[in-house]
């Protein structure tokens, strides 16, 4: 019987730990979302979180974009060469970086660089009792340190995912311009014709999603790391991980949402 | 003045307070000693309400300080970490002027900076090293930075947490001297956490010993060396042999 139920227990263990960590996640974003809209308001902190989130992430977000894009632009010229389709190579690449490549790519640098670093800041506050000491003065942690960089991974994300998306499209434009003969005038043409404004609206929203998963799951796993080195390397290793995952699930979420008939 | 009656606290099955009773009475200055491990410094934390109790109460001039208005409660402390727990991302004097450049004691920027380099010199730190970033420091300086910062807003309770742990002898007398000093012209209530005996006749007015999760000993520091109490001569005397075991 042990045998059986061994296994099963286990299961039930590792179910109900996961039920719990979304249910201590979960408490933790909304307790973040009531600290927004409650004073006092940190701006100092807030355009610190900016700088940080958004303008130290364009270079990776703007070298992933580009290569992605021109990859994209190979990849469909090879393959509509297939049934003699290579010319919609300029609306697949808008299409395809602007629903999903971009907001996804982009979501997935910010969670390798800004969910890490935001991590493993605040489990070493945690580790060095600089959040205590912020209660000792007086000073919300939550409202110090978690609302500055929600906020900023809200605002600052789909601004980021904007710049990938025209990046990528630059980048399959370059390659199909100067690789594969395309006319420069037609492929911006067919491009811009075949947008539509739900593309980009379903691009800056999924980027505000995406910011504000990686924002939350970084001070999650920081205020809530173990002791010691091990302790924030785990709260980093955590964050990034939960972060992804949650960014692709929730991009698959967003695409049913904007685009199933 | 501080009172703590019945306070218990369980971590998991760590039974680490099992009913602390204190009275740390307004302008004195209270020092705890007990080994490593004897829930010190979650006695500590329980009173700031860094850790929440389980059972028992700790109140602050009659008041309960759970019910109390948090803000209010956390201006009238100071702390003192035992790591220093300085803002790595700030320069000195924003981390001595924390508490006035923000919330209910905000003051412009300029008279925070002063005020700042006032506490600094008060801990004997010229003004250069306040455009300094605390990885820049030693740590006595370190130490000193937060005892500045403990100071800045002139509080009427100060908690120092270990002051002299890894500092050499001549810094740690620096630091007891210091405190002692501060606490004397602040005529603030102090409380600290020390295993260090030098510092402990140094600081203190009375002396409690902290033991597997109660007080065993309460008294004035004039008392330390005939108290008869087998556990507190064990200790200040850092005897293997006795009633508190060697291995924990």
């Amino acid at each position: 019987m042990s045998v059986l139920t061994k296994p099963l227990g286990a299961l039930g263990r590792a179910v109900l730990s996961a039920l719990a960590m979304i249910g201590r996640v979960a408490l933790f974003a909304l307790d973040a979302f009531s600290h927004m809209v409650r004073p006092p308001f940190y701006a100092r902190e807030m355009l610190a979180a900016l700088f940080q989130i958004g303008w130290l992430s364009l270079p990776v977000v703007g070298l992933t974009a580009i290569f992605t894009g021109g990859a994209l632009a190979l990849q469909i010229y090879a393959g509509g060469a297939r049934f003699n389709a290579e010319a919609v190579v300029p609306q697949i690449v808008a299409i395809g970086m602007v629903r999903e490549l971009g907001p996804v790519l982009v979501g997935l640098m910010i969670a390798a660089r800004v969910t890490s670093s935001i991590a493993a800041e605040i489990a070493t506050m945690k580790v060095t009792e600089q959040i205590d000491a912020l209660v000792t003065l007086s000073t919300h942690p939550m409202k110090y340190l978690t609302v500055p960089r929600l906020l900023a991974g809200l605002i600052v994300v789909p601004v980021l995912v904007g710049i990938g998306d025209v990046i990528g499209v630059f980048g399959g434009y370059a390659v199909a311009v100067n690789n594969l003969n395309f006319n420069a005038a037609t492929y911006l043409k067919n491009t811009v014709d075949f947008l539509e404004p739900l593309d980009i609206v379903s691009s800056l929203v999924k980027g505000a999603v995406f910011g504000g998963i990686a924002t939350v799951m970084g001070c999650f796993y920081g205020m809530n790391s173990g002791r010691g080195a091990q302790g924030v390397g785990g709260a980093t290793k955590g964050s990034v991980q939960a972060a992804a995952i949650l960014i692709l699930a929730a991009n698959f979420l967003l695409t049913g949402l904007f685009f199933s008939v | 003045m501080i009172t703590l009656t019945g306070v218990h606290k369980t971590f998991g099955t760590n039974r680490v307070l099992r009913g602390v009773d204190l009275t740390i009475d307004s302008g004195t200055s209270m020092v705890i000693i007990g080994g490593s491990g004897s829930g010190k410094s979650v006695l500590l934390k329980c009173i700031l309400g860094l850790v929440k109790h389980d059972s028992g109460t700790i109140a602050l001039d009659g008041q309960d300080v759970t019910r109390a208005d948090r803000d209010a409660f956390l201006a009238r402390f100071g702390m003192l970490f035992q790591g220093g727990a300085l803002f790595d991302s700030l320069p000195v004097w924003q981390n001595v002027a924390f508490r006035l450049l923000r919330g209910s004691l905000k003051r412009p920027k300029s008279e925070a900076r002063e005020i700042a380099i006032e506490k600094l010199r008060r801990v004997g730190l010229t003004p250069d090293v306040a455009d300094k970033f605390p990885a820049e420091l030693s740590g006595g300086m370190q130490k000193r930075v937060g005892l500045a910062r403990a100071i800045a807003a002139e509080p009427e309770i100060i908690f120092f947490d270990e002051p002299t742990t890894g500092l050499d002898p001549i810094m740690a007398g620096v630091i007891n001297d210091l405190i002692r000093e501060i606490v004397t012209e602040m005529g603030a209530t102090a409380m600290t956490i020390t295993h260090d005996m030098t510092s402990v006749r140094a600081i203190a007015d009375n002396i409690a010993m902290l033991h597997d999760g109660v007080i065993k000993w309460t008294g004035p520091v004039t008392r330390l060396d005939d108290s008869g109490d087998p556990y507190l001569d064990q200790f200040i005397h850092g005897r293997a042999e006795g009633p508190i075991a060697a291995v924990r």
